[in-house]
């Protein structure tokens, strides 16, 4: 892997664009306590979370652990039950996807979230069509999504008129994620945003997610994956059974710490580095 | 995938600057790679592959249009004369406008069995405000019942949206429920006659030779400025244009369907020396008003956007902020004012209202012809011009079936296998979409 060099030459620009010292920072997004629950299903027992700009936050743990729901509560999907939302230091309800997106809040789902019977340029733009004198702007729409994909490097699509349904997936992938940023977002939210890519997609969304970073914009990273959570993360947060676990900086950490709090909820190898992380 | 592993190596990742656009984008994708104008080829490959995926476009529907035309000619050369074909428009007009309709609610994925008898309603109350001895001003009689039915469309569809029942059930409901209300209103075998110059007209009379040329011809420069503009923009932008030749290629279809349609029309079709029948019926342009109002809804503005994106993924939609409860109320709103539309044509043509009206199978024509003509049952794909074309199928078969002096009983089950056709090749391009 030559991701060590490149993360350590991305982690020093974060440094620059991020701004203020590390203890007196405010986090972009703070969730304080903040559960979830589906019937009798305990989705999410007070989470406490903190994304700061500049950084990209990993979230990992295990099959239905809580990553996705933990997303939807934040993009507005299924709304908390209890628990606080503090956005850039106040605190915010989000209700609904609207308000995420107001707040400037993209994000990319696990499900892909794309209608396949639209082509490419209606659904980068669903639900924030162009207009001229109330009608839809196709022209201006069009080109500002094949601007976007083309920044993007995805070269692949025969024509952002294509249905979505007539894509390969990481075609399609590579769509939600030219949605989530083509916005003037502040934070980007990417569930597993490499689940079903190939070798050179994941590279690129890889890349992406630094650069995105390094611009100063949160990014919260879900991914089963550990090479890649490695390769992208400033901090690191294990969900295990709806409760966060840990929340660790990504810089130095041991593989295997991360592994025992996503299996077990609990490391013996280093049991100081929850406490360090909280004070951060 | 080895290929795409090639391409994506060789390109470093771009700056992102003009990926978080402040100012919205610029046209700056000349680097996109299929920015410009398309080879004529190139076109005909993604029009095959468009079929695949299930958009199959008019093609083959119009080539079905013609075998059974040839058909019906071949049994009865009464078929293709100008008087036969002039009755069939009038007769089609209706499962067309409705078939309108029903599109809107086909293409969120949902259905609409209580369209025909609303349809009815629609009609009567048209009569009901003509008729008495202090008869409204006919355009109110016009404007009232196509409220009227709308309103019994959002409520149908606030029943389907808001507590969440399935329109088929609600519809089924209101299928049966709306009939009793025709009844109660008309009493046993009770008729409302109409009388009224405007309703007659829309449904029956014909429009002068000279003015239907005229309109015609407006219709098609009107059509040929709009294309040449829309497509002209798109070439001069740089982005995925057609080629000049099939701008002009539609163009001269459109054209060519509407000097045959003015031919037909403005043969004289009287059957008596004396007397002479020409002139295109004011009801196709009743129908072409719609068919541009229904395009115009459902392409150019957010409604109709939000309508495809909730047939196509409702959750999708949702996440991207639509409010899909509304969304799809209006759908069914409108449904139901366009069967109004249909009811009050339906009024004019029989010059009145009677417990005759059959809502059940004025309603299976109509979805009838929006499959027929392309539109899927499984939602998010659909076309307002879908309606026109197929309600032309379906009426060239009622038509044809009556020439050929066949039984009611006969007609229905001709018409039901060609339903059943038309359902079972939309299922199957479903199939094949959704499994790629
Ligand atoms: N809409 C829902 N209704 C009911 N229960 C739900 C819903 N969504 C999630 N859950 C439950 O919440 C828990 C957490 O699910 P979640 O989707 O967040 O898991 P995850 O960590 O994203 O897992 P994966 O790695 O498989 O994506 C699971 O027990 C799941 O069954
Ligand atoms: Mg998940």
């Amino acid at each position: 892997m030559d991701g060590i060099e490149s993360e350590q030459v991305v982690a020093a620009d974060a440094q620059a664009s991020g701004g203020g010292g590390a203890g007196s920072r405010t986090p972009l997004l703070e969730l304080r306590k903040m559960s979830k629950q589906f019937g009798p299903v305990q989705a999410l027992s007070e989470i406490d979370l903190k994304v700061y700009p500049g950084e990209v936050t990993a979230v990992v743990g295990d099959n239905g652990a809580g990553k996705s729901v933990t997303l939807k509560t934040i993009s507005g999907i299924h709304p908390p039950d209890g628990g606080e939302i503090l956005w850039q230091g106040k605190p915010v309800h989000i209700r609904t996807p609207k308000d995420a997106s107001a707040l400037g809040i993209e994000t990319v789902y696990q499900d892909l979230a794309l209608c396949g019977n639209l082509d490419v340029v209606q659904n980068m733009f669903l639900g924030r069509e162009r207009t001229r004198n109330h009608l839809l702007d196709e022209n201006s729409m069009e080109s500002a999504a094949a601007a976007t994909l083309s920044s993007l490097s995805v070269t692949t699509l025969r024509s952002v008129r294509q249905s979505v349904a007539s894509l390969s997936g990481g075609q399609r992938q590579a769509v939600a994620v030219a949605k989530a940023v083509m916005w003037n977002s502040k934070l980007v939210i990417m569930d597993e945003p490499t689940a079903a890519l190939g070798v050179a997609q994941t590279a690129m969304v890889l890349e992406l997610t630094r650069r995105l970073a390094s611009r100063g914009l949160g990014v919260i990273f879900v991914s089963h994956n550990f090479n890649d959570v490695f390769e992208v993360a400033d901090q690191i947060a294990v969900l295990y059974l709806g409760r966060l676990v840990a929340s660790l900086p990504a810089k130095g950490l041991d593989r295997q710490v991360v592994v025992d709090y996503v299996t077990s909820g609990a490391s013996s190898r280093n049991g100081s580095q929850l406490a360090h992380a909280d004070g951060a | 995938m080895a290929e795409d592993t090639a391409v994506e190596k060789d390109q470093p990742l771009a700056d992102l600057e003009p990926m978080l656009p402040a100012d919205g984008g610029r046209p700056d994708s000349a680097s996109f790679a299929s920015g410009g104008v398309i080879a004529f080829g190139d076109y005909a490959r993604s029009y095959v592959a468009k079929v695949r995926s299930g958009d199959s476009g008019l093609l083959p529907v119009v080539i079905g249009l013609i075998v059974i035309a040839a058909a019906f000619q071949i049994s009865n050369s009464h078929f293709l004369t100008a008087l036969n074909l002039v009755n069939l428009l009038e007769q089609g007009s209706i499962f067309m406008l409705l078939a309108l309709g029903v599109i809107f609610v086909l293409v969120i994925g949902e259905i609409d069995l209580s369209v025909g008898y609303v349809a009815g309603l629609g009609g009567i109350i048209a009569g009901k405000m003509l008729t008495g001895a202090h008869p409204w001003p006919t355009w109110m009689a016009i404007i009232v019942p196509i409220i009227a039915c709308g309103a019994i469309g959002f409520l149908q569809g606030s029943l389907i949206t808001r507590i969440g029942l399935p329109s088929f059930i609600v519809t089924l409901a209101g299928f049966l429920g709306w009939n009793g209300v025709m009844l109660i209103i008309l009493g046993n075998g009770g008729t409302i006659p109409i009388n009224n110059n405007v309703f007659d007209d829309f449904a029956n009379a014909n429009l002068s030779v000279t003015v239907g040329w005229v309109l015609i011809a407006a219709l098609v420069v009107l059509y040929a400025a709009m294309l040449w503009q829309k497509d002209g923009r798109r070439r001069k932008s740089g982005l995925v244009a057609p080629p000049v030749g099939l701008t002009i290629l539609k163009i001269v279809v459109v054209a060519l369907a509407g000097i045959a349609l003015a031919l037909i029309c403005n043969t004289n079709r009287s059957q008596i020396a004396i007397a002479s029948i020409q002139g295109i019926p004011w009801v196709v342009f009743v129908v072409l008003a719609m068919l541009l109002l229904c395009t115009f809804i459902l392409t150019r503005t957010r409604l109709g956007r939000y309508m495809y994106a909730i047939g196509g993924n409702t959750e999708a939609a949702r996440r991207a902020g639509v409010n899909t409860a509304l969304i799809r109320t209006l759908s069914f709103t409108l449904c139901s004012a366009m069967g109004g539309v249909a009811g009050i044509i339906y009024a004019g043509q029989l010059r009145g209202v009677s417990t005759n009206v059959d809502g059940g199978q004025l309603v299976l024509y109509a979805i009838a012809a929006a499959v027929i003509g392309g539109t899927s049952l499984f939602g998010g794909r659909g076309k307002a011009v879908h309606a026109v074309i197929g309600g032309l199928v379906v009426a060239s078969i009622a038509n044809g079936m009556g020439l050929l002096e066949l039984s009611a009983a006969s007609e229905y089950v001709v018409t039901g296998l060609v339903l059943l056709a038309a359902v079972t090749v939309d299922a199957l391009t479903h199939r094949r979409a959704s499994a790629t």
